[in-house]
């Protein structure tokens, strides 16, 4: 039986009066990776600062591996690895310094952390530069050496707030090859937030932050299914009167553009109709219809309906 | 534990030590504070360019001449023919003073008439002003002392009988009455004050500004090994500045240090946990470098004004003087003062000790209860 690593209950956050968390209860269990979405200001950051304790909780509980995180503060935090949206690195002293004032600061031993060093900067590519000072590394380096940081003392679970935000494509790429080797290779559990759907996809399971409440969670799989039937992808010419006209039939609910083609999110069972009826109006005013057919739903149009509230 | 806590303040020092620029000022600043407070703002006013015109040209009047310029108050630095020439000396700042010896002079002094003698002074400069009207009174009186006793000598009085009152002035303490004396036990408050309440401040509030606080936040560190790594370093500094600036003393203005050197250590010591603490509490509340350097400034200018740094506190209206009670560095400068120019010990220190004391405690209590190791 896989253990339970994170578990939050009801927990809630005022800053101020504004509520930024309300209730919020999610469960993740080793070996996931579990992805938190919502637009800005849905309380990501908040609740991944109140998981690794740098926030104090007003209502609720908190435990990471068994230990909880208002009580046995610091024991909890010896199970966490936490990457914060700035890469919150040293500038002013070099990569190495860095490794070792964190691996210090977490009271390994020399021994261990000289080891653990040398592996985590070959790990992360940056066994070249370990003398450079911390500032004079690109964005998406100094992220690395921010992962390198947060595992400097072998966590089990590893807290990530936007990892790749800001950092060119390849270096993402990069950076999920990284996570998910570690997932394999080093047991570890992962809770990062995102706001990239592409990210979400990759997760074990993804909860949905709207407004301070968790308002739904799943596989990316189960979330898909929600819209199973009602997405259909739309491709012709000229685009202006596609959308015009996808607009005005009314069992279109939304339209939204993703590259060259159009998705149509259509009312439960109305999939057949709106198809035919779009077709026959497309061509009466003089537009072709290359495609036009249900298509499975991506993450961003479960994303979509469930910003809309 | 007490390893996490060597590599905090290893961390802190090599990040001193890279800035060098920042490193240069801190241990410059208080020798040029010194250089400038010790020689600048001095309140002896030796050397005032004085004007005479001498209408009479006589022994007497050449005798009388003679004792201002015996005295080093007056430089004399014109010998004029006319009023006028005089007024023009004053009014374009070559002359701050000027002595008028009427042409009779001579001949009144010898005939045991009162001979007048007019002493012009320019008064834009009330310390300039004052020292000097004293002064040309003083030696006047003096000067008339001495006719009158050689006059009565002569018809075959004693000395003794001549003058019933004899007072002796004593100035105990700073003899020479140098400012610089004063000035230096202050300075070495004021940099206490100012260095480490500016450091520690900035040092906090810098890990928030530039993100860095989220990762120490997280990491076993409790809040106190915070405070004490991210302070330990800057007292370490303010204590080299302080030592910098009794040697620096003791060297260009030969500041004597009459009483005990540890006393005036461990007093020091003893002020810097309510200068940390202030500083610690300004962190607590600046969110960036800029407001916590603001803030420091703010702390600053009531400190130097309320402590009797310049200005004595003798001489300010009661209600200002009763806030002068809620300055730390007002304990810290008698005590300073007392112990490196009166020689004195705890016996005459020690209500100014325990005020200290009180403040260090307060301090540091309000600051360690506001200081979160949490980004709330």
């Amino acid at each position: 039986m896989t253990e339970t690593l994170i578990r939050v209950s009801g927990i809630t956050k005022n800053f101020g009066v504004v509520r930024a968390l309300a209730g919020v209860s999610l469960w993740v269990k080793e070996g996931e990776i579990y992805g938190l979405v919502g637009p800005d200001g849905a309380g990501k950051t908040t609740l991944i600062r109140l998981i690794c304790g740098a926030l104090r909780l007003q209502a609720g509980r908190i435990s990471l591996c068994g230990f909880d995180v208002a009580d046995e503060t610091e024991r909890a935090r010896e199970q966490i690895g936490y990457l914060a949206q700035r890469s919150a690195v040293y500038e002013d002293l070099t990569v190495l310094e860095n490794l070792k004032f964190f691996a210090e600061v977490r009271g390994l031993p020399k021994e261990e952390w000289a080891e653990r060093c040398r592996w985590l900067l070959e790990f992360v590519g940056l066994a070249e530069f370990t003398g450079r000072r911390a500032g004079q590394l690109s964005g998406g380096m100094k992220q690395k050496l921010a992962l390198a940081v947060a595992l400097i003392h072998r966590p089990r679970v590893l807290l990530l707030d936007e990892p790749t935000t800001g950092v060119d494509p390849l270096t993402r790429l990069d950076f999920w090859r990284l996570i998910i080797r570690l997932v394999r290779g080093e047991k570890l559990t992962v809770l990062l937030s995102t706001p990239y759907m592409d990210e979400a996809a990759r997760c074990t399971r993804v909860g949905f932050l709207h407004k301070g409440h968790l308002i739904c969670e799943g596989t990316p799989r189960e979330l898909r299914s929600r819209l199973a039937g009602r997405i259909l992808e739309l491709i012709g010419e000229p685009a202006s009167l596609l959308i015009d006209l996808s607009r005005a039939d009314r069992q279109v609910e939304d339209v939204q553009r993703f590259g060259n083609s159009l998705h149509l999110r259509v009312q439960e069972g109305q999939a057949e109709m709106v198809i035919r009826r779009l077709n026959e109006a497309i061509r009466k005013a003089g537009g072709r219809v290359h495609r036009l057919q249900l298509v499975e739903p991506l993450l961003e149009d479960v994303f979509i309906v469930l910003s809309e509230g | 534990m007490i390893n996490r806590l060597i590599s905090l303040i290893r961390k802190e020092f090599i990040q001193i030590v890279r800035d060098p620029r920042a490193l240069a000022i801190t241990f410059l600043m208080p020798v040029m504070m010194l250089i400038l407070l010790g020689y600048a703002a001095t309140n002896d006013v030796r050397n005032i360019a004085l004007a005479v015109l001498d209408q009479d040209q006589s022994p007497a009047s050449r005798a009388l001449i003679a004792a201002y310029r015996a005295a080093d108050y007056f430089q004399l630095a014109y010998v004029v023919s006319s009023e006028e020439e005089m007024r023009q000396l004053i009014d374009n700042n070559s002359a701050r003073a000027g002595l008028i010896i009427p042409p009779d002079y001579s001949e009144q002094v010898n005939s045991g008439r009162s001979a007048q003698v007019a002493f012009v002074l320019d008064g834009s400069d009330p310390t300039v002003a004052n020292t000097a009207l004293s002064a040309a009174i003083l030696i006047g009186q003096s000067q008339s002392t001495r006719i009158v006793t050689q006059r009565l000598e002569r018809l075959g009085m004693s000395r003794a009988a001549l003058s019933p009152i004899d007072v002796r002035t004593q100035v105990w303490y700073n003899p020479g009455m140098v400012s610089a004396y004063y000035m230096i036990p202050a300075l070495i408050g004021q940099i206490l004050q100012f260095l480490t309440t500016l450091l520690t401040a900035t040092s906090i509030v810098r890990e928030r500004e530039r993100g860095t606080i989220e990762q120490l936040i997280v990491t076993p560190l409790r809040p106190w090994e915070l405070v004490l790594g991210k302070l330990a370093p800057y007292v370490i500094i303010s204590f080299i500045d302080m030592l910098e600036v009794l040697i620096a003393g003791t060297i260009l203005f030969r500041v004597p240090i009459n009483g005990s050197l540890i006393l005036l250590l461990t007093m020091s010591a003893l002020f810097l946990v309510t200068t940390l603490g202030i500083g610690l509490l300004i962190s607590t509340v600046a969110n960036t470098q800029q407001e916590a350097m603001l803030t420091t400034m703010l702390t600053l200018l009531p400190s130097i004004f309320l402590s009797g740094f310049f200005f004595p506190l003798a001489a300010m209206p009661v209600w200002l003087r009763a806030i002068s009670y809620l300055i730390p560095l007002r304990y810290f400068l008698i005590i300073a003062r007392g112990i490196i120019l009166k020689g004195v010990g705890i016996a005459s220190l020690w209500s100014e000790i325990v005020a200290l004391i009180i403040f260090a405690v307060l301090v540091m209590s309000a600051a360690a209860s506001r200081f979160r190791k949490s980004l709330d």
